[in-house]
């Protein structure tokens, strides 16, 4: 593949990213419980006028954004975890680390709504990001005594089904009645955001993936694995410290709000590599994040219109669409060694 | 003297403070290949690791340039030294191209971008080591050789002044091995480059060597030319050979000779009688051999093969007494094998064995040998 035939790649798979992203805010917008015409939504857009007014502004439109800027952050948070790791399935939701921050999530908020406190976006963010980093911790100190990437993954996956299985027990006995949200919510749900949370997010998101952006150098030499990234001058200790804080900053953000959503860490990251046919950091971390938009626009659009108006939980819908993905993934690999 | 780039002094090393091995005095100077060998384990890694700061030394310490490499920022050892490792690395989607061009990180900016003179790098590079044509091919789906000459370039891409090899000829095929070793050379003359490489083939580490260093035991045991540490018995010792020996000279291996009688005597000479050594040997049958002149091809061959050999002196002719002592020897035999075609003036004693043998009946035709 000369340079010429790459920067055209690069060129497509931007443009048809674009596009795919905007004619599913469009549609997130306009499809919906209450039916609108395209006109009527511009209108609604562009003068903050008519009868759906409340519903485009308060609920559609927070609602979009949302799953736009998490969707990106989880597929970029998938995309760090697999450069660290060297594991093409790494990802927030399988090494437990989306559990794990579900799970003091959800302590936070039982503990404070019993002293009458309403945590605020920020804290949830922290409280998340706490979570994450404690299963973090635990898996890098597996990792660090155990070699194979089969049982690392498997590490995760206990870490996440102890964290989900003591969630649920503290939802369920949890008296509150508002605790009713609290279930919603760590089922995975883009709904009932505010614009103030949009905000929290949209600054959080933004800020961590212009940090990954500027990291991007270091974590392509880092593919050629850590002895040659070290010989190369890239100051190892600290680039995987930095590595795992963005990441984990990403999927907390994610956590808090929208609760754990699978496997989309996992396939974005897989069908832009197959999209773009490289994975140089440089392109991939602006086309996951674009990627991770349109996947989980796509997959918000469908919990809420499917079955109308009962409305699924968001991480079902990206189970449906992520695992085949993941799986042909595997088959593809499992053929290419077979093949060399 | 050769200017030291890459030095240590009284360094030792290992892993996590216990030593492996300790005074490690090396000094890689512009324009030489040093060239570590020593048995399995004994630690060449390890010294190589510490000289690329990938372990810290247990004690002592390690200067670039006069800096103790501690002190120095990981870019400021990039821009000065470069490595091929052990290990295949598996960089995903990337071309051979993409993984030379890794070579420039400690020259570009902030994120990566190459500019037109690290393309014009890459290029020469790649060409000096003649990859270019697989500037575009897959780097996870080429050959041994191909990846390692790939490897190559990425670390000469680097710029660097010293070189860090382990064992980069591992894998490769011999024609291969030869053409990697003499692309260091080239490096080494045409760019000044100091090169340190750990080494399995004893052969080439003779051949392509300006230092070598012996690890073994723990400790540095030897360092010099290749043309005194490749002499009598030393290599054999240093790898603790127990069955046959290492022919320090011709940088060949040999098996042991068959203990016991002999049971055959092979009349040779002039590089006649190897065949027959080597048969007798492998079907465990004992030997001697004679007259071989101390300057014959077949003599040292028979010297590590034969129970016993009956030599002459060197450019003389064989002298009737060494002929009478071989004919001795040939009647302890149970036959006599000629391999040598013909007999000059040198070896015209050698032709009464002959004589001696068809009267007596014991004669084995050299084509038998087989049958025996």
């Amino acid at each position: 593949m000369n340079d010429e035939k790459r920067k055209l790649i690069y060129a497509a798979g931007f443009l048809s990213l674009g596009v795919m992203l905007l004619v599913l805010l469009v549609l997130n917008v306009a499809i919906g419980s209450s039916k609108m015409t395209l006109s009527q939504v511009m209108q609604i857009l562009f003068t903050r006028e008519g009868n759906n007014s409340a519903i485009v502004w308060n609920i559609r439109l927070p609602r979009l954004l949302t799953a736009a800027l998490l969707g990106g952050a989880l597929a970029v948070s998938g995309f760090l975890l697999q450069t660290f790791f060297g594991n093409p399935i790494a990802g927030p939701f399988v090494l437990g680390i989306s559990s794990s921050a579900k799970l003091v999530v959800a302590l936070t908020m039982i503990g404070s709504l019993a002293r009458g406190v309403a945590v605020g976006s920020l804290g949830m963010i922290l409280a998340a990001f706490v979570g994450s980093m404690i299963s973090m911790g635990a898996i890098l100190l597996v990792s660090s005594r155990l070699k194979s990437m089969s049982l690392l993954i498997v590490c995760g996956i206990m870490i996440g089904y102890i964290c989900s299985a003591v969630t649920d027990i503290v939802v369920t006995f949890a008296s509150d009645s508002n605790i009713v949200n609290l279930h919603n919510w760590s089922l995975g749900s883009f709904s009932g955001m505010k614009w103030s949370s949009v905000g929290t997010i949209a600054v959080t998101v933004l800020a961590t993936l212009a940090l990954t952006f500027l990291l991007s150098k270091p974590m392509g030499a880092y593919q050629m694995g850590e002895n040659y990234a070290q010989n190369m001058g890239v100051n190892v200790k600290l680039f995987r410290i930095e590595l795992i804080l963005l990441s984990s900053i990403l999927s907390a953000c994610v956590t808090a709000f929208a609760g754990p959503i699978s496997f989309v860490g996992i396939a974005v990251p897989h069908l832009i590599k197959t999209l773009f046919r490289t994975a140089r950091p440089i392109i991939m971390i602006p086309a996951c994040f674009l990627g991770g938009g349109v996947f989980c626009l796509l997959c918000d659009l469908i919990a809420r219109t499917l079955f109308a108006p009962t409305e699924l939980s968001i991480s079902s819908v990206t189970a449906v669409f992520g695992v085949p993905v993941v799986l042909w993934m595997l088959l593809k690999r499992q053929k290419s060694k077979e093949g060399s | 003297m050769a200017e030291a780039i890459l030095r240590s002094n009284g360094l030792i090393v290992g892993y996590s403070g216990t030593p492996v091995i300790s005074g490690i005095d090396i000094s890689a100077e512009s324009g030489k290949i040093l060239t570590l060998i020593g048995p399995n384990g004994a630690g060449k890694s390890t010294i190589l690791k510490t000289l690329i700061k990938q372990l810290p030394p247990v004690s002592g310490a390690v200067y670039l340039d006069g800096q103790e490499l501690n002190a120095l920022k990981p870019r400021d050892i990039a821009l000065k030294v470069s490595a091929v490792l052990t290990g295949r690395p598996n960089p995903e989607l990337m071309t051979c191209g993409d993984v030379v061009a890794t070579g420039r990180y400690p020259y570009t900016g902030r994120l990566g971008i190459l500019s037109e003179h690290d393309r014009e790098v890459v290029a020469e590079s790649m060409a000096l080591v003649q990859v270019t044509e697989l500037r575009d091919r897959d780097f996870n789906r080429i050959s041994d050789g191909q990846r390692q000459r790939v490897l190559l370039a990425r670390a000469i891409c680097q710029e660097p002044r010293v070189l860090i090899m382990d064992e980069p000829t591992s894998f490769l095929d011999i024609r291969h091995k030869l053409d990697f070793l003499y692309l260091l050379r080239r490096l080494v003359l045409e760019r000044q480059l100091a090169i340190v490489l750990s080494l399995h083939e004893l052969e080439l580490a003779q051949r392509f060597s300006d230092t070598v260093l012996c690890v073994r035991n723990g400790k540095v045991d030897r360092m010099g030319p290749p043309e005194e540490i490749f002499r009598g018995n030393y290599i054999a010792e240093l790898y603790g050979v127990e069955h046959g020996s290492y022919n320090a000279e011709l940088g060949c291996v040999e098996t042991a000779a068959v203990p016991g009688e002999p049971r055959v005597f092979v009349i040779g000479g002039g590089g006649s009688g190897i065949p027959a050594y080597r048969l007798l040997q492998r079907r465990g049958i004992p030997f001697a051999a004679g007259v071989l002149p101390e300057n014959d091809a077949d003599l040292p061959i028979a010297e590590a093969l034969a129970s016993e050999v009956i030599t002459g002196k060197a450019f003389e002719p064989v002298s009737a007494e060494a002929a009478e002592k071989a004919l001795a020897l040939a009647a302890r035999c149970e036959k006599v094998v000629c391999a040598a075609e013909s007999f000059g003036t040198m070896t015209a004693e050698n032709r009464r064995i002959l004589d001696w043998a068809k009267e007596k009946g014991v004669l084995l035709p050299a084509e038998e040998l087989n049958a025996l």
